[in-house]
């Protein structure tokens, strides 16, 4: 028996050209697969709202992935930027100011300033003293968004909220129409990703990474480390709190459950099935497979946690890169079983 | 001119005094070397100069002025850095992308959140520079944790190179090389006190009675000795106290003062 070495070989050298070159193409052929989702959710029985949720819960995972995956900041608290987004649309609405653009701005600001108080409180911290501070914080939100009735309609939420018509003045988009919605949201969506990749390409993004590996050596190159994982934490929150003002959008109303831990933990999961340890792409997958196990199976039985929290658990132990590595790996295992010679590497795989 | 200053430093876990009352000053352009056995409090020693741990007791000058109570980056800044007996580099990325961290904050404007990392000419040009000055040219696109301890050993004092020090602070740089690296790595801390205040804490007794124009001796936290490396090799005190044992005749012979 060969030992078989799944693992790929050290990146060559590239040039900065090609590899920007490369990230330009990923970003065309993700916005390619995204441009024809609303048609294949049909296909595989699922309503086509459902490739909205989709996309708004691939901006929170990507969000939520700035802290976790590209600074090492595991937040357990972060539907509480996310909500804080949803409730500043519905506030707003309530409020008589309806303008898409207006309420979806506040939403990030919302947000972003929430999640910049929390971190002036835990940005001093790190690991899982960062995560369970993260949580607390969290659960004051929820409570904060369940009592006080008179702003946030308590247990019932705030419901009954209109989409505006956009109109551009040679066109008008009516965001009642579900693909109308969808194609906004994208727009939305794709803008931020590339905001959010280019940050995380700045010198900034660099300290970030830093900071992941390493936050004591990045403090004795004369970083004040706090105050890039205080910015890392805002901007997180930031993009949340969009993904949430969207949210509020798609559900015509805001519910005390956007901002309750387990939505906070949803995320975790999300990112983490999707890879999104060590990519920048893989919440988006992860999103895509919370959310349609969540309609599918929900649609055989009310347990879905159980069988997803199952599929979860296998993913952490057998595949700690998510599903783009279970999936090289069953890609690695194909290919081993179609090449004669490779038989023996094949039976090395299945034996995995 | 004094650069660094101890004042009566000190700090105590407990009753256990790690570092107990030290005063000294470091010249400018001078190479200090610290020696003691182990757990003499060396380390503690650098981990309170950097600010690392608060001190119990008294105050560190730079340059005359107060920094005991400056968060480490900040001592970084004046020009005060250090690198770690255990190897910290950032494991996951490649040299370049190590140094570049390292260079940057001085050159790249690391707040400018809208800009590309590989968009500044002085930041390429100043880690191509530091590549040369630690012998890794040929290891750019290398992972740190790719490479032998050594070259790793090199790329840790490069990046602390890459923030401009003034004075750097080196703990233990040979530990875990051998004999070919430490002649090397011996080299590299000679070049490097051409330009800069170097303090070093090694246990290589060769190397250090070779190349320091100062040493210090700790034992049990306190300064028990100071002078240039023959009065050193010539203290009844350091002899008993810290090669008393194994001098001549012990596991450690190879280290005794006069190898």
């Amino acid at each position: 028996m060969t030992q078989v070495d799944t693992n790929t070989p050290p990146a060559p050298a590239r040039p900065m050209a090609r590899r920007q070159g490369a990230m330009a193409a990923k970003f065309a052929a993700l916005l390619a697969v995204l441009l024809v989702l609303p048609f294949i959710v049909p296909l595989i029985g699922m309503n086509v709202g459902i490739a909205s949720e989709i996309v708004i819960y691939s901006l929170f995972a990507i969000a939520f992935n700035i802290l976790l995956g590209f600074t090492g900041l595991p937040s357990f608290g972060h539907a509480a930027f996310f909500g804080t987004g949803a409730y500043m649309v519905a506030i707003l609405q309530y409020q008589g100011i309806e303008n898409t653009a207006v309420a979806l701005l506040t939403a990030a600001l919302g947000g972003g300033i929430a999640a910049g108080l929390v971190g002036v409180l835990v940005c001093k911290k790190r690991g899982i003293y960062f995560g369970l501070l993260t949580l607390a914080f969290g659960q004051m939100f929820f409570i904060v968004a369940l009592r006080w009735d008179e702003v946030t309609g308590g247990e019932t939420g705030l419901t009954g909220l209109t989409r505006s018509t956009i109109d551009l003045g040679f066109a008008a988009f009516d965001l009642n129409d579900q693909m109308t919605f969808y194609y906004f949201v994208l727009l939305v969506f794709f803008l931020s990703i590339l905001v959010i990749w280019r940050i995380l390409s700045s010198p900034f993004g660099a300290v970030l990474r830093g900071i992941k590996e390493n936050e004591l050596r990045v403090q004795y190159l004369g970083y004040p480390a706090y105050l890039y994982k205080w910015a890392a934490i805002t901007i997180s929150g930031a993009f949340s709190g969009l993904a949430g003002g969207l949210f509020a959008y798609y559900q015509y109303a805001t519910y005390p459950e956007f901002v309750f831990w387990v939505q906070s933990g949803n995320v975790v999961v999300a990112t983490l099935i999707g890879g999104g340890l060590n990519s920048f792409f893989g919440p988006i997958l992860g999103a895509a497979i919370f959310v349609g196990a969540e309609d599918l199976i929900s649609s055989y039985t009310e347990h879905w946690m159980l069988f997803f929290g199952l599929l979860f658990i296998s993913v952490v132990i057998f595949f700690p890169n998510g599903i783009p590595q279970a999936v090289m790996r069953l890609t690695s295992w194909i290919r081993g079983r179609t090449g004669a010679q490779d038989a023996d590497k094949a039976s090395e795989e299945t034996g995995k | 001119m004094n650069i660094l200053e101890a004042k009566n430093l000190g700090v105590y876990f407990g009753s256990f005094k790690a570092v107990d009352d030290v005063s000294v000053a470091f010249e400018k352009g001078r190479l200090t070397s610290i020696i003691g056995p182990n757990g003499a409090g060396k380390t503690t020693f650098f981990n309170l100069l950097t600010g690392f741990h608060p001190p119990t007791s008294g105050s560190v000058l730079f340059k005359g002025q107060d920094i005991t109570q400056l968060p480490i980056h900040a001592k970084v800044e004046l020009g005060l850095t250090r690198t770690f007996q255990v190897l910290n580099v950032f494991d996951q990325l490649t040299v370049k992308e190590n140094l570049r961290i390292a260079v940057q904050r001085l050159r790249g404007h690391p707040w400018r959140l809208l800009a590309h990392e590989d968009g500044f000419s002085s930041v390429e040009e100043e880690v191509d520079r530091l590549l040369v000055a630690v012998h890794l040219q040929d290891f750019r696109h290398t992972r740190a944790d790719e490479m032998s301890h050594g070259h790793r050993r090199h790329l840790e004092i490069g990046l602390s190179l890459g923030v401009d020090p003034e004075v750097l602070l080196l703990d233990e740089p040979m530990s875990g090389l051998g004999m070919y690296e430490t002649g090397q790595m011996s080299d590299f801390i000679q070049e490097l006190a051409q330009r800069l205040t170097v303090v070093l804490v090694e246990h290589h007794m060769s190397v250090v009675m070779k190349i320091s124009q100062r040493i210090l001796v700790l034992q049990n936290g306190r300064l028990i000795a100071d002078g240039v490396p023959a009065d050193i090799q010539q203290n009844a005190a350091v002899r008993e106290a810290y090669l008393g044992k194994s001098y001549g005749a012990g596991d450690n012979s190879k280290e005794t003062v006069n190898a």
